[in-house]
């Protein structure tokens, strides 16, 4: 069961930056983190010879042997439950749960153990760990496979949750997150695993900032996950009828950058959050939360949100009405109280 | 992997528990389990009388106050001191609330294997320190970080054992189920160690399970089980032993079932007279596992009065010792409850603090212009 550290070998002089699908991004930082770091290990329901039924760990069983990618008992409490005692012991482990709303069996072991091992020994043990969540809507998924479960770990103190929107992201943070001395929930979207663009593997990400997706001086869009782009395409479309429209990508649901949030929705006083979930005691409605403490006396209008709707995940023909849009988006901007509204006058 | 046959029939536990000293101190030959040398059981039996000093002391500062609550193992201390005993200096005990007895049989300090209890803090020891996972609370939960645990052992090469404890009412839990699976798939050098004591708080046995027993489900996860007297300390050391001497050469996983019981209430918040009659209990203090061990150390002439007396004065100064550890008063930090949450504190979190530090802070300025305090 030994390995051979001569197998591992880093690739220097390779060039850094490529273009690739986020999934690719998700795969190429699994591989690297396997290749310089014995102690990572992945493991889950599929990642084996499948590769993952999101092909996510595609090849790194061929590649690095069964034991540094390898199938589990189909169970998700043992998969997170083993993933403590390996990390207890020296591990970092990298579990896959296969889909967002199947992570519930696990719920115990995140909440009362992944979240608590370290304040429960005054740090004397923490929990390098990662557990990935494909999450969110968008793929046309039947029932149980298109929840947004991130308000749950996100309302979880000891846990950091983060969300990457794109393949850059998705490389950096979750490298960074494998680096993390403490446990990391780690939620992917599923609606932007083949979304390409430029993934720079010397590029390293800081857990626990939010990051400017596109700068405008009128109004702060706040998103994150799979929300980040329908937020860039409603900026793109108020652009052209002569609004400026920042967009912020959130990326860490916890620890939250209030200081980059604050200072973006100050300069523009106006301020939109979007997300996927259902809106009624969500992320969004904390991050709105959080704008109006911190920024009351800088805004033009209420802080809105657009987000799912309060109902179980829509089924696959109806979910185009569940999800925010762009239009969506656009309707939330064009009521915050404009000067040139005379509605709101 | 040893040439071990696993068929269902090598599998499954005898049809009546292990056991190597009768009740009255007579020993009982066994083919497969031999009986433990006598200094080894002598060791065992000073073990033995210090947990029970242990168990009732801790009983007696819940009485007093300076427990919040202590799930005592009276009448489990031989499964507690096996449990302890047979792991050897790199090996691991993963316990529950109830087994503080075991975890303090492992080196750590009493008084700090009750902070949890005593309401200082969650946990009140280095795991590192003693190799003693943190006493667990939700049921069964532990089972699959000891699996984790030892799959690393295993994966590094070394031949670390890790023992995990559980009770009978978790065995329905299904961290149980999961935990075995587990073990039992990837191999993995770990024993699981059911203390089955009749009861989960006031549910009996019969309620959790409808198996012949505990131990013969083991053979649906293709591992040994066996079952053995839990009030007979030579049995539990010698089944124990085999089953972590198999797992450290390789043979993976087992389930051992102790048939023992809890002589008194759930925790002191507990009524047992609601749930149980009294000849029950009664019948089990007449199979008290320190009068069985006494009166088999005695009868082959491995403990006198001199050695019990030297027992039982150590015992007694390891009570006094815990009594004065809980009724000193502790030094808490409001601090710490920042400070361990994550390796770096988040700025939310520097907030948060703050906020208590000023609320801390006008509260002792106020408290020094009004020495009485009853203004606010």
């Amino acid at each position: 069961m030994t390995i051979a550290h001569d197998d591992i070998r880093l690739d220097a002089g390779a060039p850094t930056t490529q273009t690739m699908t986020m999934a690719a991004a998700l795969n190429l930082a699994l591989a690297d983190a396997i290749r310089d770091d014995p102690a990572v290990v992945v493991f889950g329901e599929d990642v084996g010879a499948l590769g993952g039924v999101f092909r996510i760990t595609d090849g790194l069983t061929e590649r690095f042997g069964e034991e540094r990618c390898f199938d589990t008992p189909l169970a998700e409490s043992g998969i997170v439950g083993t993933a403590v005692g390996m990390a207890m012991n020296g591990m970092r482990p990298v579990v896959e749960m296969q889909f967002d709303a199947f992570a519930l069996p696990a719920f115990e072991q995140v909440v009362s153990h992944v979240a608590k091992l370290g304040n429960r020994t005054r740090g004397a043990v923490r929990l390098p760990m990662v557990i990935r969540m494909p999450s969110g809507g968008g793929i046309g998924g039947v029932e149980h496979h298109c929840d947004s479960s991130e308000a749950y770990y996100a309302h979880t103190p000891g846990l950091t949750v983060v969300a990457p929107s794109t393949p850059q992201d998705a490389y950096s943070m979750l490298r960074a997150a494998i680096a993390s001395p403490d446990p990391v929930i780690f939620i992917e979207p599923k609606k932007l695993y083949w979304t390409k663009g430029e993934v720079d593997t010397s590029q390293v990400a800081h857990l626990g900032t939010a990051r400017i997706a596109r700068e405008g001086t009128d109004v702060t869009v706040l998103a994150y996950a799979a929300m980040v782009p329908v937020a860039l395409e409603a900026a793109e479309i108020a652009a052209s009828e002569g609004r400026s429209v920042q967009v912020i990508d959130v990326r860490s649901l916890s620890p939250f950058d209030d200081q980059l949030v604050t200072a973006a929705v100050r300069a523009t006083g106006r301020a939109v959050v979007v997300a996927e979930a259902p809106g009624y005691v969500s992320v969004a409605g904390e991050i709105q939360a959080r704008v109006f403490e911190r920024c009351f006396e800088y805004l033009e209008a209420p802080v809105r949100r657009v987000t799912g709707f309060d109902t179980p995940f829509a089924p696959p023909k109806l979910e185009h009405f569940y999800l925010p849009d762009a239009d969506r988006i656009l309707d939330a901007i064009d009521s915050l109280h404009w000067d040139d509204d005379e509605e709101t006058r | 992997m040893s040439d071990r046959v696993l068929t269902p029939e090598t599998l499954l536990p005898r049809d009546e528990p292990v056991r190597l000293i009768a009740p009255d101190g007579t020993a009982e030959a066994d083919q497969h389990y031999p009986m433990p040398d006598l200094a080894h059981l002598r060791d065992a039996y000073r073990a033995l009388v210090e947990g029970r000093r242990i168990n009732d002391q801790a009983s007696a500062l819940v009485r007093q106050g300076r427990l919040a609550v202590y799930p005592s193992s009276h009448g489990q201390e031989a499964c507690q001191v096996a449990a302890s005993l047979v792991l050897g200096e790199r090996d691991w005990l993963f316990p529950t609330y109830r087994d503080s007895v075991a975890v303090i049989g492992r080196g750590v300090n009493p008084a700090d294997a009750m902070v949890l209890l005593a309401g200082d803090w969650h946990s009140g020891y280095d795991p590192t320190e003693h190799r003693v996972a943190p006493q667990a609370t939700p049921l069964a939960t532990q089972l699959l970080h000891a699996v984790g645990f030892a799959q690393a052992a295993k994966y590094r090469g070394e031949d670390t054992v890790v023992l995990a404890l559980c009770g009978d009412g978790a065995t329905s839990e299904g961290d149980f189920h999961e935990a075995l699976n587990f073990a039992a798939v990837f191999a993995i050098p770990v024993v699981f160690f059911v203390q089955n004591n009749e009861f989960a708080i006031s549910v009996p046995l019969s309620r959790q399970s409808a198996a012949p027993s505990l131990a013969h489900k083991a053979v649906g996860y293709g591992i040994p089980g066996q079952r053995v007297d839990g009030n007979d300390v030579a049995a539990v050391l010698s089944v124990l032993g085999d089953a972590v001497d198999r797992a450290r050469a390789g043979e993976g996983p087992s389930l051992i079932e102790a048939h023992t019981y809890r002589m008194q209430a759930h925790t002191n918040a507990d009524d047992d007279t609601r749930y149980r009659e009294r000849a029950e209990v009664q019948a089990w203090i007449e199979r008290d596992p320190l009068t069985r061990i006494r009166a088999y150390l005695t009868a082959h002439d491995a403990l006198d009065t001199a050695t019990e007396d030297r027992i039982a004065a150590d015992a007694e100064r390891i009570a006094a010792d815990l009594r004065a550890a809980l009724n000193a008063d502790t030094d808490l930090d409001p601090e710490d409850l920042f400070r361990f949450v994550t390796t770096d504190r988040t700025p939310q979190l520097d907030e948060q603090w703050q906020m208590l530090r000023d609320e801390i802070a006008r509260g002792a300025a106020s408290d020094a212009v009004s020495p009485t305090g009853g203004s606010r």
